[in-house]
């Protein structure tokens, strides 16, 4: 039987595992260095806060793996060799493969600080970082203040956990203001308060220039680059992005760019290797998207693909419209299609903002200046139904369309607020047109009959 | 320099354990208002009982108001689940255990023991209950009983733990209103109107207490003998009680189900539904959600389906006549009655929603015959409503022990530190299961899941207290339509990416099923999810 062996037990190996199980009886093999079972890397921040035990994080009771035939190895894969077709663990065993899945991950950055590898300097990537944070600051008498660099979404939720128990945190963040390269000024200004809110020391426009360490090697203070500022701490978290997991595959002959090179099938330069979820990188990228697309939804859509074509049924990743969703300490955001920050707008890009005059909700919408035609949209504070926007990017609805129907998009609990005729109140202003919102109905929304 | 550092944090303890000064004090507080009843209890005897009750009462909820208070004031509005799992309380830790058995012993001494709460037969009541007589005297006209200490207990915790709830969720306005409706229900359903009604009792007059919401078969008593009786005895008002009793489950239940769900019983209206969202609410997390648990529920609460029915069954047909013409209602036509109707609803589930229930239709099978066949035994054995060889009362008197009062009361409640708060509405409620009956085939409320949006984090599965593996349906983009969920809308509050939405819709598209989620290839999630 054809042996399909998949390194990397995360959203993206499990979902190619999953699917080549429905769809063949070949033999499944996953290998994974960091935890027996599959977990939801996205939940450990509520194993530290208490919201959950860590085995409310595995997806699947254990006895899955075994009923539906895959096999789980714990081992750390040290070599492969294409040629022969076979791996090599740290513990010296090898294993043969028909075809190999690479699903191996991302690690933390880390630039060349200095001392970026004292103790209590860490990142938040893996069950070991959170075990780690447990050891480094597991309350606010041993760790009486901490650090964390980098403003992006890890780096915003390693500061909400270190606040769940009340340890002092100072946020540096490159950017003048919170995740700006991503988000629309509005939209970054209203989280900045928020983080400020929430008692979070928020550093913006600023750099870490060195971290300090005590005579047993443990880090006691960082300075700050712009200002010389020494502040004195006893962790600090480094959350300025991730990058592949591929340094085991140096010498492999896979072809490594940033990640591991892939074409649309998600083949490697070996016919019978490939590469899935956060390690792989697209020749080009596709649409807006960026090469390296490290989501979780990249990794589960990846995964539904590979399965295919290992199945015999060869199909090219073709994600459809972009989404993602994230919380930012107590604001959801969510975002269909694109909406880029000033920094990154495309020149045809225009952008109509509403922001609730208290609370912390507001939408950045995205529409092309010539056509009219919707583009994206951001929210904050405000849930929306995927697949009413989804159907609209399809159709290539115009903006003024999605705003008439935006209460079909609604996806708030029942006795919400519902805040539409303020939104379009305000774009009637901004644009001078004269929109006027329609009733929610089912029918659109299900697509049931004309 | 820019530095916004709130450096006058208090820096002690370990905060998502550890209570802060106020709700320590807090808690000393309300324990005072929990020591008075402790006192009578051990029959110190207070002068002036209505004004020891009184402080007792009010130090109790004063006391559960300020901790929520204390915990929630300095808090912005969002989820409040920090430490939920470190708190030994909440669980299974020390003070888990501690207050299980206490309220276990509670219930015991309540159900089986009430002389030693100070119940006297003859005479005047002693200890606790002769604590709360004034209350009691103040609304019905009655000494108070040992059912009247505990509904009085059970509203002031509804009520206290109800406001905490408010507190916790008050961003979230299905939360709010949902509570201040069970809030409402309690108090003046289960709470005021009863004993109220009580006064018009008197010379020639009599209604048996009767709490207007609570519906057969949760009621399991409400068809018996002396109760129809007095219904039939006290004229128009007590017909037409009967009748609302009966309308209740037969016609108001399965509308308000079909357009909402069960959640409108289970959620906004059941007091041991509101006990369990506010006083058990911190328990929530502690449902078993394994594959197991769901087997082992599905079996047992569907045997108290069939328990209480033929309970009742026999119970009726027990006191029914023979003579036609005395009362066009007799014991074969009764009989007759119940298996037609039974029949009528099981050839209509097999026919029309088949598809839907797949591996379950062979339970419902099963429950179907064994019901049907113990009716035709019933016919044959007995004059008496004999189920082959147990008398009607028999049953009746096992029911009561067994369910009402062990499962519901004992492990349903006392349990609630260690099971988790709906052990009792999960594992032993006939009315649920019923509700999820209708609420599975014939209704059009679901939780929609909201395309590729699951991040497969699991808040929703922990916090689910119906042990619902919310994260399973979830992460493959199916809505949830599920018998048992009782719509308390937690996994949607919960939910950090946006996912879940409880909502009534049109009957096409509630139930789907997807294996390539929203925001693949859309020809691949065609080809994938038709050829299923
Ligand atoms: C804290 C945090 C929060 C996040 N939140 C979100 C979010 O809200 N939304 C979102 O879309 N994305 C989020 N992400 C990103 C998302 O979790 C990742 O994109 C996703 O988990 C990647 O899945 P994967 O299967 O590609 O790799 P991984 O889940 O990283 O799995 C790779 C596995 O392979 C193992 N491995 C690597 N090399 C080897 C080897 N040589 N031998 C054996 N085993 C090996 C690794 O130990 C690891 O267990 C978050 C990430 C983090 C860290
Ligand atoms: S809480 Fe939301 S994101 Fe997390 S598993 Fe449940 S549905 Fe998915
Ligand atoms: S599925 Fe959700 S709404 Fe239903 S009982 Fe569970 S937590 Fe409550």
């Amino acid at each position: 039987m054809e042996k399909i062996v998949i390194i990397g037990n995360g959203i993206a190996g499990v979902t190619a595992a999953r699917h080549i199980r429905k769809l063949s009886d070949k033999e499944i093999t996953i290998i994974s260095a960091e935890t027996d079972y599959f977990f939801s890397r996205t939940a450990l921040m509520y194993v530290y806060m208490g919201h959950m035990k860590f085995e409310h994080t595995q997806p699947y009771e254990n006895w899955f793996w075994k009923k539906n035939r895959i096999n789980l190895i714990k081992g750390y894969v040290e070599k492969v060799n294409p040629k022969e077709q076979l791996l090599q663990l740290q513990n010296g065993q090898e294993i043969p493969y028909d075809q190999l899945i690479l699903a191996t991950g991302s690690k933390p950055n880390k630039f060349g600080w200095p001392g970026q590898d004292l103790k209590g300097v860490q990142g938040l990537v893996s069950k070991q970082d959170l075990d780690a944070l447990e050891a480094n600051a597991p309350n606010n008498k041993v760790c009486k203040r901490a650090v964390v660099v980098g403003g992006g979404l890890i780096g915003i939720e390693l500061c909400e956990m270190l606040r769940s128990r009340e340890i002092p945190v100072t946020f540096i963040v490159r950017e003048s203001s919170f995740w700006n390269g991503v988000l629309p000024n509005g939209e970054s200004q209203l989280i900045n308060e928020h983080i400020k809110e929430h008692h979070i020391d928020l550093r913006l426009g600023m750099n870490l220039g060195e971290i300090h360490g005590d005579e047993n090697g443990k880090v006691e203070a960082i300075t700050i680059k712009e200002t010389g500022e020494v502040i004195d701490c006893q962790m600090v978290g480094l959350t300025a992005g991730v990058t592949p997991n591929i340094n085991f595959l140096k010498d492999s002959g896979i072809e490594l760019g940033k990640g591991i090179k892939v074409n649309r099938f998600l083949e490697t330069n070996f016919p019978n290797i490939f590469a899935i979820g956060d390690c792989a990188e697209q020749h080009e990228a596709i649409g807006n998207r960026r090469p390296i697309e490290a989501v979780w939804y990249t990794g589960r859509m990846m995964g539904e693909t590979v399965a295919q074509t290992i199945c015999g049924n060869k199909t090219k990743y073709n994600p459809g419209h972009w989404f993602n969703s994230a919380k930012f300490l107590d604001v959801e955001y969510q975002t269909y299609g694109w909406v880029f920050s000033e920094r990154n707008k495309k020149e045809y890009e225009k952008h109509f903002h509403w922001r609730h005059p208290e609370e912390k909700v507001c939408i950045t919408m995205a529409y092309h200046a010539d056509t009219g035609k919707f583009l994206g949209l951001n929210t904050f504070g405000i849930r929306m139904r995927h697949e009413v926007f989804d159907r609209w990017l399809t159709e290539e609805c115009s903006a003024d369309y999605v705003l008439e129907h935006l209460k079909d998009a609604n996806f708030d609990p029942e006795f919400y607020k519902a805040y539409e005729n303020l939104i379009v109140a305000k774009y009637n202003t901004d644009t001078g047109s004269h929109i006027q919102t329609k009733k929610k109905s089912w029918k659109r929304i299900l697509s049931l009959g004309a | 320099m820019n530095n916004t550092a709130d450096r006058s944090m208090a820096l002690t303890g370990e905060p998502p354990k550890a209570l802060n000064l106020q709700q320590k004090l807090a808690t000393l507080f309300g324990m005072t208002g929990m020591g008075i009843l402790v006192l009578a209890l051990m029959n110190i005897n207070f002068e002036n009982r209505a004004l020891w009750l009184t402080l007792s009462l009010l130090a109790i909820s004063g006391g559960i108001v300020w901790f929520s208070y204390a915990a929630y004031a300095n808090t912005q509005p969002g989820i409040k689940n920090d430490g939920v799992m470190f708190k030994s309380i909440s669980s299974r830790g020390f003070w888990g255990w501690i207050a299980g058995i206490a309220l276990t012993g509670f219930y015991i001494v309540l159900y089986f023991y009430p002389q030693y709460l100070g119940l006297t037969k003859e005479g005047d009541n002693t200890g606790l209950i002769a604590l709360f007589d004034p209350l009691s005297k103040l609304l019905s006209g009655n000494p108070a009983s040992q059912w009247f200490v505990y509904g009085t207990l059970y509203t002031v915790a509804i009520l206290a733990f109800g406001i905490k709830f408010l507190y916790k969720y008050r961003h979230n306005a299905y939360e709010r209103l949902r509570t201040i409706s069970v809030m409402f229900f309690q108090t003046a359903f289960a709470f005021l109107i009863p004993e109220l009604m009580a006064r018009l009792n008197g010379e020639g007059f009599s209604l048996p207490y009767y709490d207007l919401k609570n519906i057969w078969p949760l009621n399991y008593y409400n068809f018996e003998r002396y109760r129809v009786n007095s219904f039939i005895d006290a004229g128009d008002i007590g017909l037409a009680l009967l009748i609302f009793g009966i309308l209740s489950i037969f016609v108001i239940t399965p509308i308000l189900t079909y357009k909402y769900g069960k959640r409108w019983y289970c959620s906004w209206v059941c007091g041991c539904g509101g006990l369990a969202e506010t006083a058990g609410d911190s328990f929530r997390q502690l449902s078993d959600k394994s594959l197991f648990a769901w087997r082992v529920e599905r079996w047992v609460v569907h045997s108290v389906v069939v328990f209480v029915t033929l309970m009742t069954t026999a119970v009726i047909y027990s006191y029914l006549g023979n003579d036609t013409s005395k009362y066009w209602l007799t014991k074969t036509t009764f009989l007759i009655g119940v298996a037609t109707f039974l029949t009528a609803i099981f050839a209509w589930v097999m026919i029309y929603k088949r598809e839907q229930l797949k591996k379950d239709a062979t339970y419902g099978a099963i429950g179907y015959f064994v019901i049907i066949i113990a009716l035709i035994g019933i016919h044959f054995f007995s004059g008496d409503g004999n189920v082959f060889l147990f008398k009607s009362e028999a049953l009746r008197k096992t029911y009561s022990f067994l369910i009402g009062s062990i499962f519901s009361g004992v492990i349903g409640t006392g349990f609630y530190p260690i099971f988790g708060n709906r052990v009792w509405c999960r594992f032993g409620c006939p009315m649920a299961a019923i509700l999820g009956f209708q609420q599975r085939l014939f209704s059009k409320f679901r939780i929609t899941t909201n395309g590729g949006q699951c991040i497969s984090c699991g808040n929703c599965s922990t916090y689910c207290e119906m042990g619902i593996d919310v994260r399973a349906y979830a992460q493959k983009g199916q809505n949830i339509v599920r018998s048992s969920c009782v719509g308390c809308g937690i996994c949607s509050a919960v939910c950090p990416r946006g996912v879940l939405k409880l909502e009534n819709g049109p009957a096409k598209g509630r139930i789907n099923s997807q294996d390539v989620l929203l925001g693949n290839d859309v020809d691949l999630m065609q080809l994938v999810n038709e050829n299923k």
